[in-house]
């Protein structure tokens, strides 16, 4: 039975009640300055730049801008801090700074959840349940490593690297800054940290708890700006090391830039996840399943199911089913906690993503949309669906990072597997069957670092995370996620 | 004096599993440390290339799959077979200038490298993957993957020792490669290709070109369907080249130096993780 069956059926009125989360504790600053050497400092250049709620167009507050003598400065207090207090301490009471600041997240947690998803536009309930639980978990789990890196890699003793600039995006942010300090400050190195320039107040949240933490002042730096402070940032002689998440784009031009100046540096980059939906697969999980995959976070995400291969002879029932289920997605205040899809990030996100559906329709895609009603002011965008669309299509190709999802067929394993590997990404993947043999066949030939069976987008810190061919190289979380901020060198052989 | 005419070998490059020429036919002139005769040796040209990254890519996932038992097979049946062409080998190591303990010992330690490569075959995935303690009730575990088409620029300074010690942790991860041998040292390469090719390493598994790393290493860095790159030497304007080039589709490149090639210094698990991806899969515990 459809939903719109149903509804007939009963007349029931299936709209929810409001269920706002209430903001009143959250204090939002009439502006943010620069968080250097344990102080927040105005920037030289005295500039600001607002910081939009993507949900009302409203500014929330003003947030420095750092230039190149703030740079400088940040750069130098790291370097002290490395060469000072830091490296002096042992690897112990560095974990227990570590532990500090993961118990300090979760006692801040639901103002930090709030102020994420007033910023970015995420729905509370994303970012009350998963990013900053997860944000605290990386922390407390890189700080239990801190004495234990000889442990890590046999035969090679762990040292650190030294001065690490960290660049983030505005889909997760705190996440992703405890994705880079954590195994940073776990290994012992100092950092400057640029957050996103539409979404940096919880990473001014965490400086100030890295301030009350009592971290030695410099140890961690966070500087706000936009895409040419990053690059100033990668190209400044006093780092040691750059981990970058972003656009491929972007992850290349930083290659060229670090070419033959012998540093180090990770890349976490775009992605093109296949999501492979056998007919044998346990189809209404499988639905569940696709919905996360491609409308988690407004499809802000770069491990994102984007493309959906569904095996033909159940193609019509997934594709009905996807539909229906489509239409029951809540789409609005993100600070609802019945939301299922918040605000698009920022006027460009949206403007991007509206261009791609314009050329999938200009391609010959056949378009559908849920009919939820989109707020009046604010960014939005309503759960896209394209079907009758094939591999040389761009938006079969090509990274949209929004709630926009493509539908192709496939008939046998080889096919699919074919199909899926046919990107220049590496990313992630999905894969729902119910035989086993299956799962093992499909899940060693996708190349990609990560790879989700029966479940998707799902992420913890002790499960390294990263990509093959041009989504990335290096990994975060787990083990592997120490190796990009040590340099091993030879005790015995 | 011996009065028999001396049966000279023409030295031709390895591609496809079979030993070629260069398609251009171009040769370049190599002379004798000891008596200056001058030796052809191909040079080999970008369409060359082409052609080997074409057999490498071709041969990956048959390799890739193979079992870590019969990696481990393979390439403990090259040492065997260069063990029984030591000989051979020392010779041409002492035409390229090596004294005789010197060119020996290089064999020596050529043939444990490979013996010490194929015993970790089966091994290290299991020291460097792992089960991960998720807080949720997933299945998640970690292991490793080849990482592709590994293109590698040879040491100058070693026409054996130091291409063998990139080949071997290469190949028994389940790469394939396509390798520039030393220009200055370039005799190994007929015996080295005669070696794989009766030890059972499939066609495009390992490709050998000899010719000008001048010529084609912009080649070697460019190429989309190459993965990873590893490079021997310490010149910084073919370095910031190649981690330029590398940018166009985020080649993994290794920068190697002499105690990567070197013996001692060289055997290492590590030297396998450097043509390594890490997969994560997730599946749930339940029902």
């Amino acid at each position: 039975m459809t939903i719109e069956n149903y509804s007939q059926n009963t007349q029931a009125d299936w709209t929810y009640d409001p269920a706002p989360q209430s903001v009143e504790h959250v204090n939002i600053h009439d502006s943010y300055e620069l968080f250097i050497d344990g102080k927040f400092t105005a920037s030289k250049s005295e500039s600001y730049r607002d910081s939009i709620n993507p949900a009302t167009e409203k500014t929330l507050t003003k947030v420095a801008e750092a230039g190149v003598e703030d740079v400088d400065l940040a750069v130098d207090a790291a370097r002290h801090a490395y060469e000072g207090p830091w490296s002096q301490m042992t690897a112990s009471e560095r974990g227990k700074f570590l532990f500090r600041i993961a118990r300090m997240i979760q006692e801040r947690s639901r103002e930090l959840a709030i102020v994420e998803s007033l910023d970015g536009g995420k729905p509370i309930r994303e970012s009350r349940d998963v990013d900053i639980p997860l944000a605290a978990a990386h922390f407390f789990y890189y700080a239990g490593w801190a004495d234990k890196l000889d442990y890590a890699f046999p035969g090679r003793q762990a040292q650190s690297v030294g001065v690490a600039a960290q660049i983030i995006p505005w889909n997760f942010p705190l996440l992703m800054a405890a994705w880079k300090i954590a195994p940073a400050l776990a290994t012992g190195n100092t950092l400057v940290l640029k957050p996103a320039e539409t979404t940096p107040l919880t990473a001014m949240i965490l400086a100030d708890i890295i301030r009350e933490a009592d971290l030695p002042p410099g140890v961690v730096n966070i500087v706000t700006g936009d895409g040419d402070l990053g690059k100033q940032l990668v190209r400044h002689p006093g780092i040691d090391k750059i981990a970058f998440t972003g656009s491929t784009t972007v992850g290349k031009d930083i290659m060229r830039a670090l070419a033959g100046k012998d540093k180090r540096f990770t890349l976490e980059l775009g992605g093109k996840a296949a999501n492979i939906i056998f007919a044998d697969a346990a189809i209404d999980q499988a639905i569940e399943g696709i919905v996360n995959s491609i409308f988690f976070n407004q499809g802000h995400v770069c491990c994102a199911g984007s493309r959906l291969f569904v095996e033909e002879s159940v193609a019509k029932e997934v594709t009905q089913k996807l539909r229906e289920r489509m239409e029951t997605l809540i789409v609005g205040d993100p600070l609802d906690k019945n939301t299922d899809i918040g605000a698009i990030n920022s006027i460009d996100q949206l403007k991007r993503i509206q261009s791609y559906v314009e050329i999938g329709q200009q391609e010959g895609g056949e378009l559908y949309q849920s009919s939820c009603i989109l707020p009046d002011t604010g960014y939005w965008h309503a759960p896209t669906l394209f079907s009758n669309v094939s591999q040389s299509h761009r938006i079969v190709q090509e990274e949209i990072f929004g709630p926009v999802l493509a539908i192709q067929t496939f008939r046998t394993v080889d096919e699919v597997i074919e199909k899926a590997n046919n990107t220049p990404y590496g990313l992630s993947g999905g894969v729902w069957t119910d035989k086993g043999a299956k799962i093992f066949k499909v899940t060693r030939n996708i190349r990609a670092g990560v790879i989700w069976a029966n479940t998707f987008n799902k992420f913890d810190p002790s499960s390294p995370f990263g990509g093959y061919k041009e989504s990335g190289m290096g990994r975060e979380g787990g083990v592997e996620g120490l190796l990009p901020y040590l340099n091993l060198t030879t005790n015995t052989r | 004096m011996n009065d028999r005419i001396n049966v000279r070998k023409t030295h031709k490059m390895f591609i496809n599993g079979k030993f070629a020429r260069s398609e251009s036919e171009r040769t370049f002139g190599w002379t004798t440390s000891d008596t200056k005769d001058s030796t052809n040796i191909c040079r080999a040209s970008r369409k060359d290339f082409r052609d080997s990254v074409l057999a490498a890519k071709n041969a990956f996932s048959g390799w890739s799959s193979r079992t870590a038992y019969n990696r481990a097979q393979i390439i403990y049946r090259c040492a065997e077979i260069l063990e029984g062409r030591s000989a051979q080998l020392v010779e041409e190591l002492r035409t390229q200038g090596l004294d005789s303990e010197d060119a020996q010992l290089e064999v020596r330690q050529t043939i444990d490298l490979l013996v010490y490569y194929a015993g970790w075959a089966d091994k290290y995935q299991q020291l460097f993957s792992s089960v991960n303690p998720v807080s949720a009730p997933y299945f998640n575990f970690t292991a490793l993957e080849a990482t592709g088409v590994v293109a590698i620029i040879a040491p100058r300074e070693s026409g054996l020792l130091g291409i063998v010690s990139a080949i071997a942790p290469t190949l028994v991860g389940g790469n394939t490669c396509v390798t520039l041998m030393s220009e200055e040292n370039p005799l190994c390469t007929s015996s080295l290709s005669e070696t794989l090719h009766t030890s059972d390493v499939p066609a495009g598994v390992v490709n050998l070109l000899t010719g000008f790393r001048s010529e084609l290493i912009d080649q070697f860095s460019t190429h989309m369907e190459v993965n990873a790159l590893i490079y021997f030497g310490e010149d910084k304007d073919e370095i910031t080249q190649i981690e330029t080039n590398a940018a166009e589709n985020v080649k993994r490149v290794s920068i190697c130096t002499r105690q990567d090639w070197e013996y001692e210094s060289s055997l290492s698990p590590y030297a396998i993780l450097r043509t390594q991806e890490t997969k994560t899969t997730w599946h749930p515990i339940g029902f």
